[in-house]
């Protein structure tokens, strides 16, 4: 009797020791990247173009790549990811194409992010003679996380009952009225969230375009979408393979813009996705 | 994933039966009054607006078609191109892999090597941490307190590769060499358990998907029979979901594998035939981002191999993901 009690005692300290640890690597992580970061970190990183010296190296035209980069691949990820989405669940009925379609798209999810790279490097880069620009890394980008917009898209208009279409169906609306006017608006929030956490993804995401050819060294704005370009994630992995500790700063201070953008932006969907959950329940 | 799940639909997909009755009053209304009933009666799912939105989202659904098809081309294309130079046999069963120093040899087994050291190394992090936090989180939480730690352990998932490989060569390695005393500044250990950590998320969340789909029934016949919460976690749960788990550790496996700048910046670039955890290796996405960020000119057998070890890689992570996904489609069918 004892001993079972302590055993179930153990298990769930056991358990919680699991749990604890995991957030507890997390937290060591940040922590570490502060410890080393946060002295470089100041405005004159922010505005700076990188150097050969540590000291005056900085992030602006990784930031400005970055931007660029992230606004251009929402643009031509979101509605083609939303539509993919609308496609699969409220038009197509269900049968061998749909099957093949869900299953292409969450095997695509699992291809490696290096492999869009190769698609990128191959098609845009050279077949469509793009170049090295902007443009190419954004449509890679795009490429990678449009399955990841696809399956949210589904899972939020999944999530919205099938009365409600019933009820506009009944009403005369078409199947396009239906869905525009009211199983979008509902779903909403959901695909929101969805996309958001996509575009974080993107943010962090840098072996493609180094794939594609995005450059570690630009000292200059990107001004076209056919300008080349670095982002954060490629300047932080310029400095950190570097072997002198003056960089190694440098990179930390990076990691800590970087982790601050990729942190708010996961911030943002927990909390849409936590308000969505709760209006659910309300109903 | 959640796209395999099947719902029952109620709804009659295509067109509405109820439309196509209306057509044939609209065209029975039309023969009697002209034209002045003919716009409201119309059956609205025939026109031109309706047909040009279908078309759209067609449109739109094809390009995840073209991506797939690209893939597989384009590696087919460019890695064909590579096998008409080096021969098939010696790429998959050569023991040396040196493509960009004389004498060149292009054996992929030591880049195959030295991939899987890392991916199991994660493993052995990521599946034990993943099973517990999954079967914690499922059997021994509820509400909030559940839905607060899977949302900061899914942080762990959210953070950029990059940044674990930075902290893999700045933290994690210093640390180990406080107890090997012979490993390398770059090796496979320390990438192997920054993988592990940032796969955690992926096996613990899948598995609880799949410890609570375990019906209850089974819970209350054990605790029935006297059984106490953590038999009834080990000896009743956790075996009536264990292909769920499985799969959890295929999916995450086939993202260990696919890790590119993590293992980059902490494996180093020695591609090297080796077990042992302490020394540099290099694995398939470290050698590929090594040729892309050298001056590789198209056309070449180096700028070509990239697309040989892609097409490994890819079919490598493919197939851990079909069969992944295919045991997660199966669990989900069977229980809910």
């Amino acid at each position: 009797m004892m001993f079972e009690k302590i055993r179930e005692r153990l298990s769930y300290f056991v358990g919680l020791l699991a749990v604890v640890a995991s957030l507890g690597l997390l937290f060591i992580l940040i922590y570490d990247i502060i410890r080393q970061g946060g002295g470089a970190l100041s405005w004159d990183f922010i505005t700076n173009f990188p150097s050969r010296f540590p000291a005056q190296a900085g992030v602006r035209s990784a930031l400005f790549g970055t931007a660029w980069v992230m606004i251009m691949t929402a643009f031509i990820s979101i509605p083609l990811g939303v539509f993919t989405g609308i496609y699969l669940e409220e038009f197509l009925s269900r049968g061998v194409f749909k099957k093949f379609i869900e299953v292409n798209i969450s095997n695509l999810a699992g291809v490696p992010s290096i492999v869009y790279g190769m698609l990128g490097l191959a098609v845009f880069v050279r077949a469509m003679a793009l170049g090295r620009s902007v443009l190419s890394g954004a449509l890679t980008m795009s490429l990678l996380i449009l399955p990841v917009i696809v399956i949210a898209t589904v899972e939020a208009l999944k999530s919205v009952p099938t009365t409600l279409r019933w009820a506009a169906f009944g009403v005369g609306a078409s199947r396009r009225q239906v869905v525009f006017s009211h199983v979008l608006p509902q779903a909403f929030p959901g695909i929101c969230t969805g996309v958001i956490l996509a575009l974080s993804r993107a943010i962090g995401e840098s072996a493609p375009l180094i794939l594609i050819g995005a450059l570690s060294y630009v000292a200059f704005v990107p001004e076209n979408p056919m300008d080349s370009f670095t982002v954060l994630a490629i300047q932080t992995f310029n400095w950190a393979s570097r072997p002198q500790e003056a960089f190694h700063e440098r990179a930390a201070a990076a990691i800590i813009v970087l982790l601050i953008l990729t942190l708010a932006m996961n911030g943002l969907a927990i909390y849409l996705r936590a308000r969505f959950a709760g209006r659910k329940g309300a109903r | 994933m959640g796209l395999l799940s099947e719902k029952p639909q109620g709804l009659p997909r295509k067109e509405a039966p109820l439309s196509l009755s209306l057509r044939k009053v609209a065209m029975a209304e039309k023969k009697l009054t002209h034209t002045s009933l003919k716009r409201s009666w119309t059956s609205p799912s025939s026109s031109l607006a309706e047909r040009s939105v279908e078309v759209c989202l067609a449109l739109a659904s094809l390009v995840s078609i073209v991506t797939t098809l690209s893939i597989v081309t384009i590696l087919l294309m460019e890695g064909g191109t590579f096998f008409s130079q080096v021969s098939l046999w010696d790429f998959l069963t050569g023991l040396q892999w040196s493509p960009l120093i004389e004498p060149k040899a292009f054996g992929i087994l030591p880049l195959v090597c030295g991939t899987l050291l890392v991916g199991v190394g994660a493993m052995l992090v990521a599946a034990p941490m993943g099973a517990v936090t999954a079967l914690f989180l499922s059997e021994y939480t509820s509400g909030v307190t559940r839905t607060v730690l899977k949302a900061s352990l899914e942080v762990l998932a959210g953070i950029p590769t990059v940044v674990y490989g930075f902290f893999a060569v700045t933290f994690v390695t210093p640390l180990l060499k406080g107890i090997f005393v012979n490993i390398e500044i770059f090796n496979a250990l320390s990438a192997a358990i920054v993988v592990g950590m940032m796969t955690i998320p992926t096996i613990s969340s899948i598995s609880q998907d799949a410890f609570q789909a375990v019906p209850q029934d089974l819970r209350e016949a054990a605790y029935g029979l006297g059984a106490r919460k953590f038999q009834v976690a080990l000896t009743v749960v956790f075996p009536a979901a264990l292909s769920g788990f499985v799969a959890s550790i295929m999916l995450a496996f086939a993202r260990a594998v696919g890790e590119t700048m993590a293992v980059t910046l902490a494996a180093g670039a020695t591609p090297r035939l080796t077990l042992n955890p302490l020394e540099s290796i290099q694995t398939m996405t470290s050698y590929i981002v090594q040729v892309s960020m050298g001056d590789t000119p198209a056309g070449t057998v180096e700028y070509q191999s990239i697309f040989a070890v892609g097409l490994v890689l890819f079919l490598m992570t493919l197939s851990t993901n079909m069969i992944g996904n295919w045991v997660v489609s199966r669990y989900r069918q069977k229980y809910i």
